[in-house]
């Protein structure tokens, strides 16, 4: 059977189980676009190529599955680039798709020609650029193995204009690999777990510290039945906020520069740490010379690389987390001293909670909305974020259950992701609701999908906590800047309300605590289009507890009782 | 800070150099020297880099290196039995009263002349890092023109 190029790209992606793209198209991509028109492929057309990437983003996390996006070449594709570093900071699989001028044209400057491939170089997992529709489907299959196996992450297919266009006798996807440089890890050290087992059976001051591979692995379920079978507290990263319940009795939320007192002060007294599928980022452990001081360290890990790049470690295990944390807990035997632990934390907890001070400018507390979302849901929706106070305050106040309920920009710490993230999303999820928690800073950098979320029909939530400032950056200036408010005070900014109105979503406006509960009541029981709830803050609300960066993680400000 | 060698094998496709040192300047590690051509397989490609480092950066440099998709295998053969050359070319200010005693010291180090100008010699050797330092350094006050080194190649040695 003959076929065009860009016609053996759509069956190869439909062979890799592809259900949906989302892309905008342009004059190098348009032969993909052309054979799109009558494919199965679900498209979502998007308004910015940036929220394609982070909708592929957004669903891959939600899924587990690969996410795909497309874009033309030259400025299409560099506007896929924090989208692209984003994925790649949070080890999120995602096939990037960009249309390239015809091989005979490359490196003469045509017109919207962009050296995609030089350019994500240090942003991707690995990258393509393809010379002839014969290596299309063999170049699809690698990518999409590459994207999705050990380490996950970005991979990015450039697809010049002629490959797309000529027809050649199409046989199938490619069936066999041969990546002589790329094997996939199988396996590990049984007789490092045995260490570690050994490790744990005496320690007497535990704690699990889990990460995003505790969610890239599947492994919540392994992780759960190590820490009960131990009674181990465990402590997540931001990357791994619903590895672990929200609701267990064990659970110490978020460690590092924004993690509770109880969790920051385990952390520094632990004798062992059992360190699951991280990568030991400096807003987690703070100075590192004194993270984890009295502790043996065992670190898992899927990507040898992190073994030992930030902090040296006791028992270093190379592996699929779930893959160890399986062979691990038939050799965990628990001693049941762990009781004194158990009262020292249960003493932290209850002198430090997380807690905050009712409203004190009349406007609302903005955590107050967080819990409130969290107990509406009960725990049940995927909360997206952008970045800054109102992600902290998500991760502190919402009470995940459930693995892949929490999209995040954690490395990269990207303002703008959390709207396309949820509009991936949700089309991955449509069962659930998807609850965008931005800031007014945040919610302006891709607030064109307004349209994207408009056409697709798409129940996307936006709750913007609005505080007329980019808020972080507003408390770095309270605390470390003597209050010298360069350039963040937002007081400048659309009727949120007009805005949403003038897309064809809902629009609400909320100024005070008692209209809370009513106004997302309202906006769950949307189904045809995104909601925006404009809810005006407190404006100098800070984040609290606070590591000042650089300092060790028991030196933190604020979040005492009554803090 | 020690000095290690590491061979790599790549595959030979535009670009790898490039996702090489991309990563070198990346990551902040010091390359001392890197040389890169075919090897036997013609779609196979071999760098032999010197990289500059404690034992923490060359294990990072070594883990980093193998997640390109495009490094095949790596050895460090610092810690092997090795043959290690490189190659330099010395032009030397050489008028007549001092050319015997030039054809003297490239004897010595088994170097060879390769060119004769009006006021100077261009000496080729060929030998490890210590042997090219040393005749640098016995040439020097004859005063060197100009110098080229082609940086290290290295092959480890067969079983015995």
């Amino acid at each position: 059977m003959k076929l065009r190029g860009a016609d053996i790209l759509l069956r190869c992606l439909q062979a890799e189980g592809v259900e949906v793209v989302f892309g905008y198209p342009g004059g190098q991509a348009i032969t993909i676009y052309d054979a799109l028109y009558n494919s199965p492929l679900k498209h979502v057309l998007v308004r910015h190529e940036q929220g394609a990437a982070h909708a592929a983003d957004g669903y891959a996390r939600v899924t587990g599955k690969t996410g795909v996006c497309i874009a033309t070449s030259g400025p299409g594709a560099t506007n896929l680039v924090t989208g692209i570093a984003n994925a790649y900071m949070d080890s999120i699989p995602m096939v990037v798709i960009t249309g390239q001028v015809p091989t005979h044209m490359i490196g003469r400057d045509a017109f919207q020609e962009a050296d995609i491939t030089g350019i994500v170089m240090p942003i991707t997992k690995h990258s393509f650029l393809v010379e002839r529709t014969e290596d299309v489907a063999q170049v699809v299959k690698e990518a999409f193995y590459i994207a999705n196996t050990n380490r996950p992450g970005p991979v990015l297919i450039d697809l010049p204009k002629d490959t797309m266009e000529r027809e050649i006798e199409f046989d199938g996807p490619a069936k066999e690999m041969n990546i002589r440089g790329y094997r996939v890890l199988k396996g590990y050290n049984t007789g490092q777990v045995l260490t570690a087992a050994d490790l744990i059976n005496s320690a007497r001051r535990p704690v699990i510290y889990a990460g995003g591979g505790v969610v890239a692995s599947n492994a919540a379920d392994e992780l759960l039945a190590v820490a009960e079978k131990m009674q181990i507290p465990v402590t997540t990263t931001l990357m791994g906020m619903g590895a672990f319940s929200g609701y267990h009795h064990l659970y110490l939320g978020m460690l590092g520069m924004h993690g509770t007192r109880y969790a920051n002060y385990a952390i520094g007294e632990c004798d062992v740490l059992l360190a699951i599928g991280v990568r030991f980022d400096d807003r987690v452990t703070g100075k590192i010379a004194e993270f984890a001081p009295h502790a043996k360290v065992i670190h898992m890990d899927i990507d040898a690389a992190e073994i030992g790049k930030n902090v040296c470690v006791d028992v270093p295990i190379v592996g699929d987390v779930k893959e160890i944390l399986q062979g691990l807990l038939p050799r965990l035997v628990p001693a049941g001293n762990l009781r004194e632990w158990h009262e020292t934390i249960e003493r932290w907890k209850d002198e430090n909670p997380l807690s905050y001070a009712g409203s004190v400018e009349g406007r609302i507390p903005p955590q107050h909305i967080i819990e409130k979302i969290s107990d509406l849901t009960n725990g049940e929706a995927i909360i997206t974020t952008e970045v800054g106070q109102h992600q902290m305050w998500a991760s502190h106040y919402y009470k995940f259950r459930h693995p892949r309920s929490f999209v995040t920009s954690g490395g990269l710490g990207t303002m703008g992701f959390g709207f396309p993230a949820a509009i991936g999303a949700k089309v991955a999820r449509p069962d659930l609701p998807v609850i965008d928690i931005a800031g007014d800073g945040s919610i302006q950098m891709n607030i064109q999908e307004l349209g994207t979320a408009v056409q697709h029909k798409l129940p996307v939530i936006i709750c913007i906590l609005n505080n007329q400032y980019l808020g972080m950056v507003r408390q770095w200036q309270t605390l470390f800047y003597g209050e010298r408010y360069s350039h963040t005070d937002m007081t400048c900014q659309p009727d949120f309300v007009k805005l949403a109105e003038a897309y064809g979503a809902v629009g609400m406006r909320v100024k005070c605590i008692e209209e809370v509960d009513e106004a997302l009541q309202k906006a769950l029981q949307v189904t045809d289009g995104p909601v925006i709830i404009d809810f005006w803050v407190d404006r100098n609300t800070n984040v609290y507890p606070m590591v000042p960066p650089g300092e060790a993680l028991n030196n933190m400000l604020g979040g005492e009782v009554d803090g | 800070m020690a000095k290690h060698t590491l061979s790599v094998t790549v595959e030979n496709r535009p670009g790898v150099l490039t996702k090489v040192a991309t990563l070198f300047r990346r990551r902040g590690y010091n390359i001392d020297s890197l040389t890169v051509g075919r090897t036997e397989s013609p779609d196979i490609s071999r760098m032999t880099i010197v990289v500059e480092g404690d034992d923490r950066i060359i294990e990072q440099v070594n883990k980093q290196l193998h997640k390109l998709v495009e490094v095949i295998k790596i050895i460090d053969i610092t810690q092997e039995k090795a043959v290690e050359r490189e190659l330099s070319m010395f032009k030397v200010r050489a008028d007549n009263t001092v050319r015997a005693e030039i054809v003297q010291i490239v004897d010595i180090f088994r170097a060879r002349i390769v060119d004769i100008g009006k006021n100077s010699l261009i000496i080729e050797v060929t030998g490890d890092e210590n042997k090219i330092d040393a005749i640098e350094e016995s040439l020097r006050p004859f005063g060197i023109i100009e110098m080229v080194r082609t940086g290290k190649v290295a092959m480890v040695r067969g079983n015995k």
